[in-house]
């Protein structure tokens, strides 16, 4: 009954969604303020519907109702709860209620929050928003129904795929969809302003915080993912250059551009069009993200759902949107004149140069995940673009921006000079380079990766040090640092994050430490710093699994540092192996160990992994999606103020 | 990104990647070794070098690659016996020749583009500046309607 009325309630708010869609943008129009305000009613009424069919659906998942093909498909009664819930998205169809969802969601927010957006450019972001929902409700409800009853219900389901059971797995999804979809309200802004033919600081002030938390979530999805990848393929691998992976890191890359160039909109009302274009891009790619992901068009590891008519359908979506919106772009930028006048040394062309630098490592990731499916079809080669290519020709580009990070960030608005910025950063500038010289001259006989990484990462970090201590004025005080406004804070923490996390990937890449070996029960063996004991291998039975856990001792030096159990799971529902690596996290680097097949001679295929710094790559994006929260605080803050006068006091005058 | 429904075809048999018995007596061939696999895709797998694949055609071709370094072949050499055995799929880094150039060259050359036009645009800002004095706003006029398009 319920999976009944989550059906019902589906189907309401897709028929609420057209006439959302329709009836605001009439009314922004003609002036009629009754047709412009149904916007607001209908999206909250779209989000109370989308709500219940969600719940509805999570319900079915959570009791087990296996009359339900998709709980038959992706469930099993013996699965822990938090497993059971996570399988809602744990699939094609209801990931995609999850996406329609999330798209309510933004629109109620937005219609909730808005109060101080004008009614016409209110009315048109709704209508748009809309639009996008009424694409994917038709999607969903034509071609992936996820209500879809079965008429003969077995008694239990074929599990979910065990690798999908996992803490870190679970919440992955719904964060890279809030990201996803988060930008899906850029685009939203920026057709309506396109519509409305006007841009203003208002605006940008309006869509930064969208695209904000756009990216705070597409950050902490994307580190959800690569967090899993470390600890649950078995050697510890965490980015992999894979298609799919490559479809939520271009959004990302964009998203950062797309808030850095919205300041300049908002701060000097300059590069307006290029943002315009920008924000109807990076929702481009989130729907090119979903294409790569449900078509089957590109072989990844991470194919799902392959179905080329569901392909075709959000083909069919992205040209009609992005096509339209692009038509809609050409017809009218010319009107956006951009008003500020700034040098040639300033902060808006260090933005300027920020945006450039991550939108073409955008298009290079870009057309390297393309370039197997143009080169099949246009040259008539069938060739592989894998992780060296893009390790390659995306990293100069992340090289570049750590450098000119620290200097760009100091410029003042307007006109600046690069000695005056280089001159405040002398002190952060030699103690990175001390740094990598100490590290260079300690680990003799290495690649030259860890210093140059710990150069960058140093560099950064200090420079937003000094950055944010530059705020304080001539006389810094402390008083005066806690005093300063959110938007520092999560300028200086999120750009901090970045270089933690350059430096964490270059030392892990550059420091790691393998040991693959036959390990002898009680016969204890050397790895770096570490000594290892293998002293017994047990069978386990788990709720829904068998596992082959193993005991290993280690001791540092001498010293006893307690017991690792790697496991090997077979899941015999879903008939399938797992493996589960004993880590044990420190901060200054992992220790991993993972367990393989019993040999011939009573012996344990081990591999033992040091990962130095591996902590550090997620500890950053912690801290840049923190970063981006603290900004998103000031913004609230300052939104909610109304009239009042940012605590900045303006902009420095020159 | 649901990740690796697929990857249950390829972890069929619990067989991890480099196995201990492959692992050749002679660190630095071995190293050599373990540089060329990661560059090497396994065919059966989707998106995986050789060195972190567990298929058993993964396994083969690390067998065949150490077979050749053990015969005495340099790095290119041992590549282009299995390329020529497997095609330029097995690659996970295209071959900088022909149409691949383009490849390679793209992200340089929308550099320059993007730089170009980057640097066209600031110009012309710059120069707004120097004619905006004179029959534009004035200072304080300019400094009122930032304010007020703030507020």
């Amino acid at each position: 009954m319920i999976t009944e009325l989550g059906h019902y309630a589906l189907i309401l708010a897709f028929l609420v969604a057209i006439v959302q869609s329709v009836i605001p943008l009439v009314g922004a129009s003609k002036r009629w303020t009754g047709w412009m305000t149904f916007g607001e009613t209908a999206a909250v009424a779209q989000l109370v519907l989308m709500t219940f069919s969600f719940s509805a659906l999570v319900w079915a998942f959570a009791t087990s109702d296996f009359s339900l093909r998709i709980v038959v498909e992706n469930s099993h009664s013996a699965k822990p709860m938090l497993y059971k819930i996570s399988g809602t998205w744990g699939n094609h169809e209801g990931s995609m209620l999850l996406w329609v969802y999330i798209v309510a969601i933004f629109g109620g927010m937005a219609a909730i929050f808005g109060a101080g957006l004008p009614p016409t450019l209110k009315a048109r972001v709704l209508a748009v928003q809309a639009a996008i929902g009424v694409a994917f409700y038709a999607f969903i409800l034509f071609t992936s129904n996820p209500f879809d009853r079965l008429v003969v219900a077995p008694f239990d389901g074929r599990d979910l795929n065990p690798l999908l059971q996992d803490p870190g797995l679970a919440f992955h999804p719904p964060f890279l969809y809030l990201g996803y979809v988060g930008l899906s309200m850029a685009f939203s802004f920026a057709v309506a302003a396109l519509i409305e033919g006007r841009v203003d600081a208002a605006w940008g002030r309006w869509v930064r915080p969208w695209t904000l938390a756009a990216w705070v979530f597409l950050t902490i999805g994307i580190a959800l993912g690569s967090w899993w990848a470390y600890y649950e393929l078995g050697w510890g691998g965490f980015w992999f250059w894979d298609p799919v992976e490559n479809a939520s890191f271009m959004p990302w890359l964009l998203a950062a551009a797309l808030l850095h160039s919205a300041i300049v909109v908002e701060k000097r009302e300059a590069l307006k069009s290029w943002t315009i274009l920008l924000a109807i891009i990076a929702f481009g790619f989130s729907l090119i993200g979903t294409f790569i992901v449900r078509s089957g068009l590109l072989t990844s590891v991470h194919a799902f759902a392959n179905d080329p008519e569901r392909g075709v359908f959000i083909l069919f979506i992205l040209v009609i949107f992005i096509g339209g919106a692009l038509t809609l772009f050409a017809a009218r930028a010319q009107a956006m004149e951009a008003k500020g006048v700034f040098g040639m040394v300033s902060r808006e062309s260090a933005l300027v140069l920020n945006n450039i630098l991550l939108a073409v490592s955008c298009f290079v990731v870009f057309f390297g995940t393309m370039w197997p499916m143009v080169a099949e079809m246009a040259f008539d080669r069938k060739l592989s673009v894998g992780a060296p290519f893009f390790n390659a020709a995306f990293t100069p580009f992340m090289i570049v921006l750590g450098i000119v990070l620290p200097v760009g960030a100091m410029m003042p608005w307007k006109r600046g000079k690069i000695g005056k910025a280089a001159y405040s950063l002398r002190y952060a500038f030699v103690l990175a380079v001390a740094l990598a010289i100490l590290v260079w001259v300690m680990q003799t006989g290495r690649s030259a990766l860890g210093p140059i990484g710990l150069f960058l990462g140093a560099w950064v970090t200090f420079g937003a040090a000094v950055d944010l201590w530059s705020r304080t004025g001539r006389n810094g005080s402390l008083s005066r640092l806690f005093r300063l406004p959110g938007a520092d804070w999560g300028k200086a923490v999120a750009h901090t994050g970045l270089g933690v996390t350059m430096f964490a990937i270059a030392g892990l890449t550059a420091w790691e430490v393998e040991d693959i070996r036959v390990a002898q029960p009680g016969q204890p063996f050397e790895v770096g710093q570490f000594t290892l004991t293998l002293d017994d291998v047990r069978r386990v039975q788990g709720p829904n699994y068998f596992s082959t856990t193993a005991d290993v001792r280690v001791e540092k030096n001498g010293r006893p540092m307690g017991m690792l159990h790697p496991e090997k799971r077979d899941y015999p529902v879903a008939r399938m192996p797992t493996t589960e690596a004993a880590i044990d996290y420190r901060f200054l680097g992992d220790l991993y160990v993972v367990i393989g097949d019993q040999q011939a001679d009573g012996g344990w295929v081990m591999r033992t992994y040091i990962k130095p710094l591996a902590n550090w790559i997620w500890g950053g994006c912690i801290l840049m999606a923190l970063g981006g929260f603290l900004s998103l605080s000031d913004r609230r803050f300052r939104v909610a103020a109304g009239a009042r006068k940012a605590p900045t006091g303006g902009v420095p005058a020159e | 990104m649901k990740r690796l429904i697929l990857i249950l075809a390829i972890i069929a048999s619990p067989l991890y990647a480099v196995q201990p018995d492959e692992v050749l007596d002679d660190p630095v061939l071995e190293q050599r070794a373990r540089d060329l696999s990661t560059g090497l895709r396994c065919l059966v797998c989707r998106n995986e070098s050789i060195d972190e694949s567990n298929a058993g055609l993964a396994r083969d071709l690390r067998l065949l690659l150490r077979e050749r370094l053990v015969a005495g072949d340099s790095d290119e050499e041992a590549i282009s016996f299995i390329v020529d055995r497997y095609g330029e799929y097995v690659l996970l880094k295209p071959t900088i020749t022909g149409s691949n150039l383009l490849l390679w060259l793209a992200g340089p050359i929308m550099l320059l583009i993007a730089a170009a036009v980057g640097w066209s645009f600031l110009r012309k800002r710059a120069d707004a500046h120097a004619t905006a004095d004179t029959d534009g706003l004035s200072d304080a006029e300019k400094k009122r309607l930032e304010q007020i398009l703030k507020d």
